[in-house]
């Protein structure tokens, strides 16, 4: 696997929602192409059986009380939005013409 | 003796003996950092008004109502929230943000009576080494300004080392509090996993990130430590474990205390200087008692690519929130919806972000999933049970913090499995979810060199007393880089 080709980095690069011109490509091909080589030295240990962990702790369902409690005000919650209008936050068209 | 060389303990004596009062101390840290600052370069904004208006208030509390930490300045990593005070994660994507609510570490401190001095530099959302990764500035090391501070705390070390602030908060992901205060002549502590909720920790990876404090002693550092532990029902992997009376417990008396020493940690690639302080240390650990014997931990080898894996695809999914609609910046002249989002990203991401967002993607990807993610997650059971087997017949492992002292700015920048290597010896230890410190043990040509004690899990009490053992029988953290003409 290990080497990425130009056009695998930018489907990845759309996958991510990064826009991504010919050289970003170019010079992200080589970088991450040198650090999934690198990662796949990990193909040298034999994980047959062996469980993943996700995370160290035996924690599994974390269960609060089913009770309603009020969200943040809608006045805070605009404090950082670049455009709103009459409490919803304006975005550019989402569907083309 | 400057207000800020003292601990707290001295600190509040002073203070309760009425020889200077709250208002004088955040004085005196606000000149300093007006003093140090423009070589240090740690801080990204401060918060003079309301913090002399709190201390002005706290100075009208009765002294027997005041706690050991009540009244004194802290720093917190830009990367936690602060109600009101803007906070950027480092990042053009976050740029004027300001945060709705306070994390619950930062809500700790308020009720422990602390003051938030300001916001401290760091890698862009924590991803980096060396701090040189922030859009805004690069810190620089106070024992050499041509050297990094590490990262990605590289402010909260830096700070404190500089004398600007007593304490610090930074988060620690793959060695990002442990290796800046190594290479910064600090003390930094690394919790266990669940500790310390995460709660308005802006989130890098969730199953390894952890925040913890930075200071010039043991003894603050584990007085911090126990105002910010514990569970929060707003962080569902905090752990319900008590939190002990850490400091209660430092008392110097290491006697029987079985040390590991994994053969791993003092192998190739470990600069001379490093593995004779480290050797250094040992001896002392023998002379206070301690039993020293060498281990191994075989998956060692493993633990960076793991890392870089694991870290990268948690990255992937937790910064798919970063999108120009609610908050931070937002790419002008767009054409449609998907446009704003990958301009918004295009621009507002650095590239060390953009690589390590880009790997996760690929690693989580239809066709790679089995072969990086799942297999990471594999090597990783490996590398934790590797500790677990150590932890069956010892109580602290020991090794160095980092393979060398602070590099040069600019030296790895361009190179960034070199400066992933530099993390070596602190990422298993975020992937075994065990906490571990980071104390100065020593100098390479007056550059500072940290030691690592890693204990078990929610065993940071063991940890804090060899550290305060060693510190107690050492007087490297008595010394100071000189700065600002002093």
């Amino acid at each position: 696997m290990a080497k990425l080709t130009k056009e695998e980095v930018k489907h990845i690069a759309h996958l991510a929602r990064l826009a991504i011109t010919e050289e970003e490509a170019e010079k992200f091909s080589e970088q991450l192409g040198k650090i999934t080589e690198y990662v796949e030295t990990l193909n040298e240990l034999d994980t047959t059986d062996v469980e993943p962990t996700s995370h160290v702790l035996p924690i599994v369902n974390v269960m609060r009380e089913d009770v309603a409690k009020k969200g943040l005000e809608l006045e805070k919650v605009l404090l950082n939005v670049k455009e709103h209008e009459n409490g919803l936050i304006k975005v550019p068209p989402i569907l083309e013409e | 003796m400057t207000l800020l060389e003292r601990s707290s303990k001295e600190l509040q004596e002073g203070l309760h003996k009425g020889e200077f009062k709250i208002v004088d101390v955040i004085n005196e840290t606000y000149k300093r950092i007006e003093e140090v600052d423009g070589d240090v370069q740690a801080f990204l904004a401060l918060n003079k008004e309301k913090a002399l208006e709190e201390a002005k208030e706290k100075d009208q509390v009765p002294v027997n109502e005041r706690g050991p930490l009540f009244g004194l300045p802290i720093g917190i990593k830009d990367n936690i929230v602060t109600e009101g005070l803007e906070t950027t994660c480092a990042s053009k994507i976050l740029e004027g943000f300001i945060p709705i609510y306070d994390a619950t570490v930062v809500k700790k401190l308020r009720e422990a009576g602390m003051i938030t001095i300001g916001k401290l530099n760091m890698d862009e959302f924590a991803m980096g080494s060396s701090t040189e990764t922030s859009y805004y500035k690069k810190t620089k090391n106070p024992w050499d300004l041509e050297r990094v501070p590490g990262g990605s705390s590289g402010g909260s070390a830096a700070s404190v080392a500089a004398g600007e602030v007593p304490f610090s908060l930074g988060t620690d992901t793959g060695g990002s509090i442990r290796q800046p205060a190594a290479f910064c002549g600090v003390v930094g502590m690394k919790p266990t996993y669940g500790r310390v909720s995460r709660y308005g920790a802006v989130a890098f990876a969730s199953s390894l990130d952890q925040i913890g404090p930075i200071t010039r002693n043991v003894y603050d550092n584990a007085l911090l430590l126990e105002v910010i532990a514990g569970v929060d029902p707003n962080d569902s992997t905090s752990a319900d474990v008590p939190v002990p009376n850490y400091v209660s417990k430092l008392d110097g008396d290491i006697k029987g205390l079985r040390i590991a020493v994994p053969k791993e940690f003092l192998a190739e690639g470990i600069d001379e200087s490093v593995r004779k302080s480290v050797l250094d240390a040992l001896e002392v650990f023998k002379g206070l008692g301690a039993t020293v014997e060498e281990v191994s931990l075989p998956h060692s080898k493993y633990a960076l690519a793991t890392y870089y894996i694991l870290a990268s695809s948690e990255a992937s999914s937790n910064l798919a929130r970063f999108d120009g609609i609610r908050y931070g910046f937002r790419a002008e002249g767009v054409k449609n919806l998907m446009d704003l989002y990958k301009q918004t990203r295009a621009q507002g991401f650095g590239d060390e972000v953009k690589r390590r967002i880009m790997l996760g993607t690929y690693s989580l990807s239809a066709g790679t999933y089995d072969a990086y993610y799942k297999k990471a997650q594999q090597v990783r059971t490996l590398i934790k049970q590797d500790y677990d087997k150590v932890f069956e017949d010892y109580d602290v492992i020991v090794g160095p913090t980092t393979p060398t002292a602070a590099f040069k700015i600019g030296e790895n920048i361009d190179d960034p499995l070199t400066m992933y290597a530099n993390d070596i010896l602190t990422i298993p230890i975020n992937l075994a979810g065990v906490p571990a410190i980071s104390i100065p043990c020593g100098f390479d040509n007056g550059l500072p060199l940290g030691l690592q004690i890693i204990g078990k899990h929610f065993d940071e009490e063991t940890v804090y007393r060899a550290a305060y053992a060693f510190e107690q029988a050492t007087d490297y953290h008595k010394q100071s880089p000189r700065l600002g003409g002093k």
